[in-house]
Order: structure tokens, then C-alpha cells, then sequence
């Protein structure tokens, strides 16, 4: 959500019952601002909070002027010192995808695990255990590029693509219509498409070049694990994600207002085919 | 549309009268009649000063003013659809800008009118000239004119002829103009929006919002300007369709404000606020949570607030408290947990037991029919040996899971549904899966094993789940009843009531978040079996005598059954089992910044969403989540049980595997080996009495 309408998103992301108490609400709105001045971002988004055993991150990305260039992610523990992730990548990925658990909460906690590798000595083969040590900085941010790979949702016509390459802010986007935002081809995944060349040539034929630049939620694997509904008396449309639980994406149909959030404790829902 | 426009002088008289009923379908192009605004002055300024330059000799005063007859004034925009094409784009484009500001459809059957038939216009015009336009002015053409503030012709000045005697034939770049005018105005068979227009309404729309940088939202406003052309707003007077349902939802929460009763506001209000009400605080509950960052907001913490007040103005009810909020996929519950006056939930009561007892009638109704069948088939079909483990009694109203009622609605404004009394297989069923909730109570929980009813029994085992698992409270707010009651009693029911402490002093914040033994737990836990109180199957059986002697036989057979024993009521929350070497609570202090005025915010790491608060005297518990248990691990279904065995193997039935195709031609060819010996003896036989005889 976008740290400048903090406040009014806050309320409208209520109703997963999670949300940021007075304190880190008062502290946010200060600490952001500060963020976007020293980093120079033009755009800062509260991400959420991911809660730990013992303490809470809570993660702020900052955007530049082209929205979808790779967002810059920092972490906090008090809302007001704030401190930059390194980007994501494929190593960290791998490497913390057998990290299981909680998060402890401590960023520098270190997480243990003893893998079996199998070393040729000449003729003979040894198997050593060895103990990887992960740091929990990592894992959060394999994390949170995770999450935002996976379920980080922006409305149709929210963006759009410019002739010359970036990608901007539409300044004349109105808000979706009551009838579109139930239906999820409305929405588009905030991230780079990766789904978009294999369309059919019929498909691509309907699309508009300068909105229809993204993934849409329509083909998302598995099917169903977005729940839309409608609250505050259809005033107020909220996907949740189901593969992520804790994600809510909030927009009032009609108006410019939408945004995301991400409060839970940074696990995957390993579980959803079962549980549809 | 290569036509030159016509020589004014040589029109038909007949052309004229033709072109009338066109232009009087025209005259009814108000704009022109009304009394001069600012818009069509300004832009008659521009105008005026364009057709200077290039009048190419027309009177200046030849033209109609507003004020003019109907007839007047479409001659006078017909006079200017002509001169249009003398003109250059830009002052093309202000005449446009301002007949667009005045209407739409008219401008372009007008221009193409203008453009689709000029001789019988211009004779027209010719022939509607009036004489009493002024003729001797010449309009001041030159490069300067344009600029000319002193050129601004009021409309009452402004009569000069359309065409000067002298046009004859248009310049070449005129043509072009013309021709160049024509092509953008074209329209396809698909859309009835030209290209013209289409600049000219978001030329429009730029100049009157002007927005920051438009460059760089041209492509949007270009879009938008055609979405708008399309998609007009609708009438007023007709409602939005799509509005409808959000419309039938405020309609509804509005009910919720209204008071009970038309009589006089202020008296009522002073007479309610002495009475107690069952009615919970949820608004203060709402404020502690909202300082450890859980909750509704505000706004639907008052909403929700009213509905409760509606529930117990409703139901009888003794105490009411807000459980929580369960989210569904298309829609949430919100659940509140109740507790019935005394004696009041009978009637009820007996509709649910109707529909339990339903069931078991049906189990006796098929061992009938096996039985019968058996006397019609003379083969006796081997009944199966398993049986179904004995059904073990709900507990009863009022005690064990059963404690409370609770009644869920899906938001604020919708009536309230009371939820059925949750029974142990229920309970029992709901460890072993793992199931979204959809919102819908009577929709069919599909899991295997399958679940003993539909979403309505699964919420509300779940809810008896978290309940026993998560409330909590400060050590020391409830203590035991002062009964001498021996905790060894039948079944190990141990103590299960309490009652709050009047003397609780209250426990310090720190210690609170410190110590996890300064919690206790106040609701039961449930055994494996599925309630909070032991029974053995085994004795109830002989207790139902609805089964034949059989039955009891087989019953002699089985084991006793071990009593189950779960942690007593009020223990504290250190001796509660830890998850994966995680605890599974987690204290803190609402805000570490001002530490005397905090609260204890407790989250369980078993439950994700249950919260309690304790400050002072006060704490509450609630639950806002999906409704599921965590687990590290990965969710397993429950594997089917072996295959059972089909026939007793026995003297009469033995099972025998099919012999194989080896098998099967070695034994053919034995029984063909022993056929021929045997035909091989006989034909010995035979020849030995052939032989015999012939001797």
C-alpha cells in the first residue's frame, strides 16, 4: 500500500483482522516519508509484516519512476530505522528453500541445517554431513521476493506501459467498475509476465498493448487459490490469497483506491490442493 | 466531394426551397437563437477575426447574429460550415471547439450537410440574404487580423453575406484543406465516431481539466475520451444496476441504527443506558486489540456492536461476547458466542436432536433389510464383519464443548444464524481434515475421511477446537467453586466449573508478557475422543439395548477402552505442549514506547489468529483467521483402511488362487494322455474280442 494514503488503506485492509497498531501507524507514517527522501524513491509502499517468534519484521519497498524495474526492499523492527535487503537471488532461493518454521524474529539468527554430501577421495566415496548455516536475512528475503512473485496484484489500467519502455503510474485510472472487479481477469500480477508469449495469437489480439502488459490472476495454478469478496456492504472488493495466507488486496470500486498487504508469519500454504 | 462551391449567383429557386426543410431540421440547433454566452463570444471573437483574412472580400456585416430568426441562424453556421473550408486548422478547430460545447450529433450532420450538398445551400443562403446587411464594410483580411481585439463583431453587427460575388473556384490549398477536413471526418461502418471528432472531445476535455504534463498522458486520455463516448453516463433517473446489491446492503445496516420503538429518542436513551444489557463492549475489546495491531476497524467494530445488540434484543440471551471472525472464500463468518437463559433453548434443542437421531434410526433400518434379505436368497450372503465403533454421545447443553452457543452471521445487517450443538465425531472428524470454509452453512464439506455433515458442523467444531485451545485468561481471574468435590470421579470429569474472582486484583502488565504461567486456560480440553468429559463406549452400549444379543456378544469381545485424561481445567499456559521446538505462545507489550500504558497482547503460534489482551482487570480473547491449525509439517490425508477380507476362510468357502494357463494345458494334456490310454486299452480290448471270436 502506498505509504502515502497509509492510513485510509490501513482501514480498508482491516477486515483480515490484522493490522498495524496506533504506535507503528504514527511511527510509519514519519519514518516512510523520511525513506523516500533519503533514498530518493518516488514511490514507497508499506509491505507488511511478517511475524516472528520473538519480534516482527516490518518491510517497506520503494519503487522508481518505473514500476516495474526491481523494487528495492527494506526491513524494519520498530517502524523507524530502517534497513536495506540485498535483491534476490536464484542461490538464496535455493538454498532457503529448505528452511522450515517460524520466523524467529532476530534477523541474525542463524538456521542449521545438516545436509549429506557425498565427497570422492580417490576411489572412495565419504559422506560428510555438513551443517549449512542460513542467516534468517536471507531466508526473509527470499521470502519476500517469493510473496512477491507469487501473489503481488495490481488492478488492470492502474499501470501502463509507455512507447518508450517504462513502465508508469496511470494518472487517469478511475478505479474498475463494480462488474469487473469480481472477476479476476481484472487483476495482473506486479511483476515481470512470464505467462503473456504463450498466449494464443487469438488472445493476444484482443489485448491492449499499453494495459494488458502483465499476467493476469485468471490462469493462476491451482485454480480457485484466490478468495474475492466483497465487504463493507459491496463497497469494498478484498482478494485474499489462499497459496500465501496473510496476503489482502484491497480496492474500492470506483476509485483510485487499491493496494496490498502482506501480514502473516511468511509460510507457504503447502496444504491449499487439499484444503479447496 | 470535388465539387467547387457554387456561384452564388446562379441559384434555382427551386434548390432553395428544397434545402429549406434540411436547414429548418437544422434550425432547431438552439444554440445560436439563445442570447449570446461567454463561450460562443469568445470564441466568436476568434472566429469573427478569422474570417477576416480569409473573407477573400465578403461584407463583414453580411453575417446573422444569434439573435436572428431560427432560419437566420442556420444560414449563419451554414455560412460558417462554408467558410470552413477557406480556413486554416486552427480556426477550424475554435469553431468546432465551440459548436462541440453545444452539441454533438447536430455539428456533424450539419458539416456533412455543408459538405454533401453545397450548391443548394449556398443558393439558399443567397436567397435568405437579407437586405438589410450591411454590404459596405470590408472585412480587414492580412496576417494581423487574427490578433485584432477591435475585430470582435458583436453578434448583432455580424450579417455579411456567405459568399462574395468574386469566389469561384477555391485555391488549391484550400482544396487540400477541404479534402484533408473530409478525410479525418470520416466514419467507419463499425463506430459512428469520427476521427475529427474524437480530437476535438479530448482537445476539449484537455483544455478544460488541464492537467499537469499531458504529454505523457495522452495515450490515457485518449482512451479515456473514447470510453466516454461509448459509455455515456446513465440517466438520472434510472438506478445503476450495478449499485443495486450495495444500495440493498446500506438499506439494511441503516435498520441497525434505528432504535427500537418511534417513541421520544432522549427519554428512551436515559432509561436504556441504566438497564444491563448482554450486549458486549466490543468497542473498548476493539480498542485494546486495535493497540496490539489486531481487529476490525473502528467502523465495523460499532457495526458489529449494533448486530450483537440486534442478536439479543432477538434471542433470550443471559451473557453474549464477540468470538471472532472466520474468513471464508466467498464470504466470512462473523461468530458470537452466547449463553442462553435458563431454560430457554429446549425448543430447539429438540428440532437438532431430531436430525442426530435421524441418523441412527437409519443404521437400524438397513441391519433390518440385510436380515431380511438373507431370509429371501437362498445363499447366504457373508455380512461383513466390521462394525461401526460405537457412537459416542454429544455432550449436553451447557457443560463440555456444548458450553456455549453460538450464532454466526455473514456481516453486520444479515440475520443471525445459530449454529447446531457440535457432537464428538464431529470433533473427532475435523483433526483429521483440513478445509476451507466457503461461507455458505449448508454447503457439503467433500474430504476423506468424510466429514459427519455439511459446513455449518465443521465450523462448529472448529470453532469448539479453538476455543478449547486458545481462550485464555490471567491467572487468577477465575478460581474453582468452593465444592468439596473428589477430583477421582466416575470418568475423571475433575472439577469443570468456575467462577470469576471478585477479589482479582489484577496481574502487572510485565509479568504478563514475562511469564507464560501467569495464564491459565478456562476452557476445557478436549480429549481425543471428541468431548471434554470421558465415556466409555463400552458402557453406554449395554445402556442403549437397541442391538440383539449378537451385537453384545461381539462387544464382550473388544478391549476395554482407556479412559482419556486431559489437562485439568485452569492450568496455566507453560505446561502447555511445545511445536517443533517453538513455543506456542507469544507475549509482548502492545507498544514499547510507552511501556506504563501498555497492554499484554498474547498470539498463539498453534492457531494463527487467536489473540488475547489483559490490562488491569480486563482481558478478552479473539479469533480472526482462516479457522486452521498450524502444523511445520505438511497436511497428510488420512490413508483408507486395508482392505477387509471378503470371506472367512473356512471348510465351506476356501479361497484358492485362478490356476494359470500352464497349469491349465498341463492338466488338459494329462486328461488327454489318459483319454487315449484309456481308448488305447479299450481298442486292445476290442481286438482281443475281435480276436477271440475269429479263432
Amino acid at each position: 500500500m502506498d505509504a502515502d494514503s497509509l492510513l485510509l488503506s490501513l482501514e480498508l485492509a482491516s477486515g483480515s483482522g490484522q493490522g498495524l497498531s496506533p504506535d507503528r501507524r504514527a511511527s510509519l507514517l514519519t519514518s516512510l516519508l523520511l525513506v523516500k527522501r533519503d533514498y530518493r524513491y518516488s514511490r514507497v509502499l508499506f509491505w507488511g509484516r511478517i511475524l516472528g517468534l520473538v519480534a516482527d519484521y516490518y518491510i517497506a519497498q520503494g519503487l522508481s519512476e518505473d514500476h516495474l524495474a526491481p523494487r528495492k526492499t527494506l526491513y524494519s523492527l520498530n517502524c523507524m530505522e530502517w534497513s536495506l535487503l540485498p535483491p534476490a537471488t536464484e542461490e538464496m532461493m535455493t538454498q532457503t528453500s529448505v528452511v522450515k518454521g517460524r520466523f524467529m524474529g532476530d534477523p541474525s539468527h542463524e538456521y542449521e541445517y545438516t545436509e549429506l554430501q557425498k565427497t570422492n577421495d580417490g576411489d572412495k566415496v565419504f559422506e560428510e554431513e555438513i551443517v549449512i548455516r542460513i542467516k534468517e536475512e536471507t531466508r526473509l528475503v527470499s521470502i519476500i521476493d517469493q510473496i512477491d512473485k507469487a501473489v503481488a496484484i495490481i488492478p488492470r489500467g492502474a499501470l501502463f506501459k509507455s512507447p518508450f519502455g517504462p513502465t508508469h503510474v496511470n494518472r487517469t485510472f478511475e478505479g474498475l467498475t463494480l462488474s469487473e472487479a469480481k472477476k479476476l481477469s481484472s487483476y495482473f500480477h506486479f511483476r515481470e509476465p512470464v505467462d503473456l508469449k504463450n498466449k494464443t495469437l487469438l488472445e493476444k489480439a484482443d489485448l491492449d498493448p499499453s494495459l494488458d502488459f502483465m499476467d493476469s490472476l485468471e490462469h493462476d495454478i491451482p485454480k480457485g487459490s484466490w478468495s474475492i469478496q466483497m465487504e463493507r456492504g459491496n463497497a469494498l472488493v478484498v482478494l485474499r490469497s489462499l497459496l500465501w495466507p496473510g496476503l489482502t488486496f484491497y480496492h474500492a470500486p470506483g476509485t483510485k483506491n487499491c493496494g496490498y498487504i502482506y501480514v502473516g508469519t511468511g509460510e507457504k500454504n503447502m496444504d491449499l490442493p487439499f484444503m479447496l | 466531394m470535388g465539387d467547387p462551391p457554387p456561384d452564388p449567383e446562379q441559384p434555382p429557386p427551386g434548390s432553395s426551397q428544397g434545402s429549406e426543410p434540411r436547414r429548418s431540421g437544422e434550425a432547431p440547433f438552439v444554440q445560436f437563437s439563445l442570447p449570446p454566452e461567454a463561450p460562443p463570444a469568445q470564441l466568436a471573437a476568434p472566429r469573427g477575426s478569422q474570417e477576416g483574412p480569409a473573407g477573400q472580400g465578403w461584407a463583414p456585416g453580411a453575417g446573422l447574429g444569434p439573435d436572428e430568426e431560427p432560419g437566420g441562424s442556420a444560414e449563419y453556421l451554414l455560412s460558417d460550415a462554408q467558410r470552413q473550408a477557406y480556413l486554416d486548422e486552427d480556426g477550424l478547430e475554435a469553431e468546432l471547439l465551440e459548436q462541440l460545447q453545444q452539441g454533438r450529433g447536430s455539428l456533424l450532420q450539419q458539416l456533412e450537410a455543408a459538405f454533401q450538398d453545397p450548391q443548394p445551400d449556398a443558393a439558399g443562403q443567397f436567397a435568405y440574404r437579407r437586405e438589410d446587411q450591411p454590404f459596405g464594410e470590408e472585412a480587414p483580411h492580412g496576417p494581423y487580423a487574427s490578433e485584432d481585439p477591435s475585430l470582435q463583431f458583436s453578434p448583432s453587427e455580424l450579417g455579411f453575406l456567405p459568399f462574395d460575388m468574386e469566389v469561384s473556384e477555391p485555391e488549391p490549398r484550400e482544396l487540400a484543406v477541404q479534402n484533408a477536413k473530409a478525410y479525418l471526418l470520416q466514419t467507419s461502418i463499425r463506430c459512428d465516431l469520427s476521427l475529427y471528432e474524437h480530437l476535438v472531445n479530448m482537445l476539449t476535455k484537455i483544455l478544460n481539466q488541464r492537467p499537469e504534463d499531458p504529454l505523457s498522458i495522452l495515450e490515457s486520455l485518449n482512451r479515456t475520451t473514447q470510453l466516454e463516448w461509448f459509455h455515456p453516463k446513465l440517466d438520472s433517473l434510472r438506478d445503476d444496476p450495478e449499485m443495486q446489491p450495495t444500495y440493498e446492503m446500506a438499506e439494511r445496516q441503516k435498520s441497525l441504527f434505528v432504535r427500537g420503538g418511534g417513541s421520544a429518542e432522549g427519554e428512551q436513551e436515559m432509561e436504556e443506558e441504566v438497564v444491563d444489557t448482554a450486549v458486549p463492549n466490543v468497542m473498548e475489546s476493539a480498542f485494546y486489540f486495535e493497540q496490539g495491531g489486531v481487529g476490525l476497524s473502528s467502523d465495523e467494530s460499532f457495526r458489529l456492536f449494533l448486530a450483537l445488540r440486534q442478536l439479543v434484543e432477538q434471542q433470550p440471551i443471559h451473557t453474549c461476547r464477540f468470538w471472532g471472525k472466520i474468513l471464508g472464500l466467498k464470504r466470512s463468518y462473523l461468530v458470537a458466542e452466547v449463553e442462553f437463559r435458563e431454560g430457554e433453548e429446549e425448543v430447539e434443542e429438540e428440532e437438532v436432536e431430531e436430525l442426530t437421531e435421524s441418523g441412527e434410526v437409519m443404521d437400524a433400518h438397513g441391519e433390518e433389510e440385510g436380515e431380511e434379505d438373507e431370509d429371501k436368497v437362498a445363499d447366504v450372503i457373508p455380512k461383513p464383519l466390521w462394525k461401526p465403533p460405537p457412537v459416542i454421545p454429544k455432550e449436553e447443553s451447557r457443560s463440555g464443548t456444548n458450553k456455549y452457543l453460538y450464532f454466526v452471521c455473514n456481516e453486520p445487517g444479515r440475520p443471525w444464524t445459530r449454529l447446531p450443538h457440535v457432537t464428538p465425531s464431529q470433533i473427532a472428524q475435523a483433526r483429521k481434515i483440513k478445509k476451507f470454509f466457503t461461507g455458505y452453512l449448508d454447503a457439503p464439506v467433500i474430504s476423506y475421511p468424510p466429514f459427519p455433515g455439511n459446513e455449518a458442523n465443521y465450523l462448529r467444531a472448529q470453532i469448539a477446537r479453538i476455543s478449547s485451545a486458545t481462550h485464555i485468561s490471567p491467572l487468577g481471574f477465575y478460581q474453582f467453586n468452593e465444592e468439596e468435590g473428589d477430583e477421582e470421579e466416575e470418568g475423571g470429569a475433575g472439577r469443570d466449573s468456575f467462577e470469576e474472582n471478585p477479589d482479582f486484583e489484577g496481574i502487572p502488565v510485565f509479568e504478563l508478557v514475562d511469564s507464560m504461567a501467569n495464564w491459565v486456560h478456562h476452557m476445557q480440553h478436549i480429549l481425543p475422543q471428541g468431548r471434554c468429559t470421558w465415556v466409555n463406549p463400552l458402557q453406554k452400549k449395554e445402556e442403549e439395548e437397541e442391538l440383539g444379543e449378537e451385537e453384545e456378544k461381539a462387544d464382550e469381545g473388544m478391549e476395554e477402552a482407556e479412559q482419556e485424561i486431559g489437562p485439568p481445567l485452569l492450568t496455566p499456559l507453560s505446561e502447555d505442549a511445545e511445536i517443533m521446538h517453538m513455543p506456542p505462545w507469544t507475549a509482548r507489550l502492545s507498544c514499547s514506547l510507552c511501556p506504563q500504558y501498555s497492554v499484554a497482547i498474547v498470539r498463539s503460534n498453534l492457531w494463527p489468529g487467536a489473540y488475547a489482551f489483559a490490562v488491569g482487570k480486563k482481558f478478552e480473547n479473539v479469533y480472526i483467521g482462516w479457522g486452521h491449525k498450524y502444523s511445520p509439517d505438511n497436511f497428510n490425508p488420512m490413508l483408507p483402511p486395508p482392505i477387509q477380507q471378503e470371506y472367512p476362510s473356512g471348510l465351506e468357502i476356501m479361497e484358492m488362487s485362478d490356476p494359470t494357463v500352464e497349469e491349465e494345458q498341463a492338466l488338459k494334456a494329462a486328461q488327454e494322455q489318459a483319454l487315449a490310454a484309456a481308448e488305447e486299452e479299450e481298442e486292445d480290448e476290442e481286438e482281443d474280442e475281435d480276436e477271440d471270436p475269429e479263432d
